[in-house]
């Protein structure tokens, strides 16, 4: 028996005997951490009662207290609303069959008015909340009082909310906790990660790390590959070969989940399964696009066992149960070791189990991907990313939240964030600007100090200048940017005069949202897949894309973008690089693609490690360069934007480039072969890393995702509001305000903080530059070409994105010429 | 990849309103070569400023730029006349917010030619120190100019006020710009002013202006170009 048994009260016990368990050594160990007033950090698998370990030591604290605790005690924070609802649920067990005199509440946006304000007045013992309500609790004018006794803060799912703004602005928040609360400890709950010793800084300040207690195994994972008589193809994302296997597995278990990577895939997913699905399985569609209503509608069927499988994304890869999941599938590759396991622990949530787990690749990169992940997944090795370095924008956000509660002297708040672990290398001098820019815009130009937001009071402390200030605050909180969503809304478009928008017919069901941005990319009468159905576009009204139904049988024009959304992790792709460059482990791999390897191998040749392998051939009246640096899809988006502006200045006419998340292929009227040959075209100046310079700064001057960023740290940082003033009517008129501060900004004054922002978020983000600059860094020297009379075995794999998702550069003018010449074509014909 | 689009020269064309020749510019200008005479419309100079009074802190450089960018089409075309016309300065307290530095600016551009201040709905006065006359609004060889287009306009008119803009797709991308509506009897012009956002040509509110149809001249990064009205999208 633990010696630490005596910490748990003997009601305690009795209860865990009651339910045939005992106190496991990691609830006890945190039991007698929080009796010290120590933060600490635990590392679990997926059922080891981790949930219950983060409680208990409020729970018997608060048990002898009996009722009388003064004030807010514990306070519970999940990346997810739900999964708050979900925990209160949970607790609510133990309270009652122990009688403990604890009070549980949720606050969640769905709370109400009063609930809150009597929340404040009179706070139960523990409340359960997201990291945004902290923000709003942090910079209520009560929140001193309201904090002064708060002993715990519990993060679940850490490893999960540090690796993004949340996670910024939540450690800005746990060091305004730790100076409000002087008797706080901290407790986290994180899934297995790589580096723990991260986390353990972010939970108890930079240069107070919390300890750590580590959950080993559970039962171990049974994960394979699928096995399918069918061809692997060669590229693709749908994974249409194995729709037929995938479903005799959900037939084969009680409960599935078949996790996919895009909401595209959820579609083509649940439509190919139905397609085939005689036994008329309950199958259920989830994504974060669909309708709030019906994913609660498929949730709550879930947890009564009234389904067979749910096709998902990544909106079920947190810690909920929904149900008794048997078996989880992953379609496409997992692009990363880590997402895989959190993925994999949606099954058997019990430790004594092992969780059973299918991967499906949809190609044969994804297949090497998928070995690559499951080897990683066997040695337990993960791919947690590196720490952020904090986000200015976030920095600014916190700091007019914290003007708008008791104010601020600025030594004394900036040596509290830097106890903030991403902002522990912050300079003063960032500090500073990130003030003057919540104070007065930042500018070099100070003509906007008379509408300052921020004023020193005589007690020397900084405040929201009036109430107008605080309730611009208050609804702008959070990190959560969406990209901007137009609902489906089922309906016909009356025929309006030629060459005029139509009318919206009236009644039609509002069915989700997508983004605008694919919106764009269709035109009316096109058909695509949206929950569960094939839809044709009838037009775009305002703010909502009308569709109508369509007759059974009508196929679905394949959305032009079909790729993951998350790219492949550093650490699987130098796995993969690894293992296309030793032959003796293609033996794992299913025969055709190791044939594949073998004749790539005999017709041109495979990159050794730490080598970039180019390609270079003719094709059809074109000439084309195909380079495999494996760094994931936006990093070698970026690349293609550089590569064919510096291929232009080379004259090399490059019309167009596609990539996936492996390789790259760039094609051109010029012969880069000959070009190479005779010394006319350096393959070493053309990746050399000066591409980061000069022609980086050009394409992000135009470049329609880095003004996707910047408005994103404008609404962030506060600069902006999430809702325009004046333009509330139609969010997509705000793209194209920010656009034009973002131009004149850049113009001038580049250097100011939130141009900064958005550039240090385009290095990790959207334009991923940060991986390219290590990719360019790493292949310096290495590079090896092969020129080639015809396409290459691994280059098709790359070839086949053409006509998928072809870049033809961003060039405005390029894209107006076409546009008159096609009505000049037809004046003149 | 600018070849297709930098090979033809950026040479304005000329149109006729009526008797009036109208050359549309690049830089949103309009010029009118037989009366020497410049149009700008919609320069809402100050308009950073009005935000930040309400809390929202637009950087306050937008009345420079669009200074800038009417004196970059002055000095081109060198006009005996500048005709500014309406919501040239954002609202009624522009006058006393804008800079010292970018009112001399001004006052330099109107140096040695006529300058004429069409009223605006956001500008309804204009005090003599901003410089230059102002106007309601005036005729041109029997082209009507002014802020407002006017629906029930018999004859030829020139005017401001919706900031028309256009959005075309090509190649999976769309592009929005802002651009000249013009027809055979009416020209609307963009807006100037560097934080004037654009009104999508296809909105319900040209409908009554463009009866007869319409062509979008859009302003490119090198040149201006002439797109259908079929090839238009809405928002």
């Amino acid at each position: 028996m633990d010696a630490r048994a005596d910490l748990l009260p003997q009601h305690f016990s009795a209860w865990f005997a009651s339910r045939g368990w005992s106190a496991r050594p990691h609830q006890l160990a945190l039991l007698e951490e929080a009796r010290a007033g120590r933060s600490t950090l635990l590392v679990a698998p997926t059922g080891a009662g981790k949930t219950l370990a983060g409680f208990l030591p409020s729970l018997v604290e608060l048990a002898e207290s009996d009722g009388r605790y003064d004030g807010l005690h514990t306070l519970y924070i999940s990346p997810l609303k739900a999964l708050a609802v979900d925990i209160a649920r949970n607790l609510e067990t133990p309270i009652r069959e122990m009688a403990l005199p604890v009070s549980v509440e949720t606050r969640t946006g769905d709370t109400s008015a009063a609930k809150r304000t009597r929340q404040i007045a009179r706070p139960p013992d523990i409340l359960l909340t997201t990291p945004e309500q902290l923000a709003l609790l942090v910079s209520h004018r009560d929140a001193k009082p309201f904090f002064a006794n708060l002993k715990r803060v519990v993060l679940d799912e850490l490893h999960a909310l540090v690796t993004s703004k949340r996670g910024d602005l939540l450690s800005l928040d746990l060091a305004r906790l730790r100076a409000l609360a002087p008797k706080l400890s901290a407790v986290g709950l994180s899934a297995t990660v790589r580096e723990p010793a991260d986390l353990q800084r972010f939970l108890g300040g930079s240069a107070t790390p919390a300890g750590l207690v580590t959950v080993k195994g559970g039962a171990s994972a049974e994960i394979g590959i699928l096995h399918t008589a069918s061809r692997i193809p060669l590229a693709g994302h749908t994974t249409g070969h194995a729709v037929r296997d995938v479903y005799k597995a959900i037939l084969d278990h009680r409960l599935t989940l078949v996790f996919v990577n895009t909401r595209m895939q959820a579609e083509f997913m649940f439509q190919a399964l139905w397609h085939i699905n005689d036994d008329n399985l309950p199958i259920a569609l989830h994504h974060g696009s669909l309708d709030a209503q019906q994913r609660r509608k498929v949730e709550a069927a879930m947890a009564a066992g009234k389904l067979k499988a749910v096709v998902c994304t990544s909106t079920l890869d947190l810690g909920i149960d929904w149900g008794d999941v048997d078996l989880v599938v992953n379609i496409g590759a997992p692009k990363g070791a880590s997402r895989l396991m959190q993925r994999i622990g949606r099954s058997n949530h019990r430790m004594d189990e092992p969780s059973q787990a299918l991967l499906v690749p949809s190609n044969r990169f994804e297949l090497l991907e998928c070995r690559a992940a499951l080897d990683a997944v066997t040695e337990a090795a993960q791919d947690t990313p590196e720490p952020r370095i904090g986000a200015l924008d976030v920095l600014a956000q916190h700091v007019l939240g914290v003007a708008c509660s008791d104010g601020f002297a600025p030594d004394a708040l900036y040596e509290e964030v830097l106890t903030a672990s991403p902002y522990s290398d912050l300079t003063r001098a960032d500090f500073d600007a990130t003030v003057n820019f919540v104070a007065t815009g930042g500018y070099a130009l100070r003509s906007y100090e008379r509408f300052a937001k921020l004023r020193q009071g005589k007690d020397g402390l900084f405040r929201a200048s009036n109430p107008r200030v605080i309730q611009q605050y208050r609804m702008n909180v959070g990190t959560i940017v969406e990209s901007t969503m137009l609902k489906v809304r089922l309906g016909r478009l009356r025929a309006g005069r030629p060459g005029q928008p139509g009318m919206l017919s009236r009644g039609g069901r509002v069915l989700g949202e997508i983004e605008e941005y694919f919106a764009e990319t269709m035109t009316t009468g096109d058909t695509f897949v949206f929950a569960g159905e094939v839809l044709r576009l009838e037009g775009i009204v305002e703010n909502e894309v009308v569709c109508s139904r369509t007759t059974t049988g009508t196929d679905p024009k394949v959305p032009s973008y079909a790729g993951g959304k998350f790219p492949l992790s550093t650490f699987l792709a130098a796995r993969v690089r690894a293992m296309l460059a030793s032959p003796k482990e293609w033996d794992k791999l299913p025969d055709e693609v190791s044939a594949w390897l073998h004749a790539q191998r005999l017709k041109s040749r495979l990159p050794k490690p730490g080598e970039l392998l180019i390609e270079s051939f003719p094709r059809g009246g074109r000439f084309y360069l195909v380079a495999y640096p494996f760094e994931g899809r936006l990093a070698h988006q970026t690349l293609g934007m550089l590569l064919t502006r510096r291929l232009e200045r080379a004259r090399m006419r490059p019309l167009g480039f596609v990539c996936n998340d492996y390789g790259i292929a760039v094609w051109s009227l010029g012969d880069m072969s000959a070009a190479i040959a005779r010394g006319a075209l350096s393959l070493d100046e053309l990746f050399a890393q000066d591409m980061l310079g000069d022609d980086l700064e050009e394409w992000l001057a135009e470049s329609a995702l880095m003004k996707r960023t910047f408005r994103a740290c404008a609404v962030i940082g506060g600069l902006i509001e999430k809702r325009f003033p004046g333009q509330e009517k139609n969010g997509r008129q705000v793209t194209m305000s920010t656009d034009l501060v973002y131009d004149v900004l850049r113009r001038h004054e580049p250097d100011h903080v939130l141009l900064r922002a958005a550039r240090a978020d385009a290095a990790t983000g959207l334009l991923d530059i940060g991986r390219l600059a290590q990719m360019l860094t790493r292949i310096g020297g290495h590079i090896v070409h092969q020129p080639l009379d015809h396409v290459s075995p691994l280059s098709v794999a790359v070839m086949l994105e053409i006509g998928r998702e072809a870049v033809h550069g961003e060039a405005a003018d390029e894209i107006l010429a076409e546009a008159e010449a096609l009505m000049l074509e037809e004046a003149m014909a | 990849m600018n070849s297709a689009a930098n090979a033809l020269p950026a040479a304005a064309e000329a149109f006729m309103l009526g008797r009036l020749a109208i050359m549309p510019d690049l830089s949103g200008a309009l010029v009118l070569p037989e009366e020497r005479t410049l149009i700008v419309a919609d320069l809402h100079l100050e308009k950073g400023s009005a935000y930040a009074a309400r809390g929202v802190f637009l950087p306050p450089y937008d009345s420079t730029a669009t200074l800038a960018a009417l004196a970059a089409a002055i000095l081109r075309h060198d006009p005996a006349r500048v005709i500014a016309l309406g919501d040239s300065f954002h609202d009624r307290g522009a006058e006393e917010r804008i800079s010292a530095d970018n009112l001399a600016s001004l006052r330099l551009l109107q140096k040695g030619r006529d300058w004429l201040w069409v009223t605006g709905n956001h500008d309804p006065q204009i005090s003599r120190a901003m410089g230059g006359d102002s106007a309601a609004m005036l005729s041109l060889a029997g082209v009507a100019l002014r802020h407002e287009p006017d629906p029930d306009e018999p004859d030829y008119e020139i005017a401001g006020h919706l900031h028309p803009a256009a959005k075309v797709r090509m190649r999976g991308r769309a592009l929005r710009r802002r651009c000249f509506a013009l027809s055979e009897r009416r020209c609307i012009m963009p807006a100037m002013g560097a934080y004037a956002g654009g009104l999508n040509l296809r909105d319900a509110a040209f409908r009554p202006l463009f009866r007869h149809g319409v062509t979008a001249h859009m302003l490119g990064d090198g040149r201006l170009f002439r797109i259908d009205r079929r090839l238009l999208l809405a928002d």
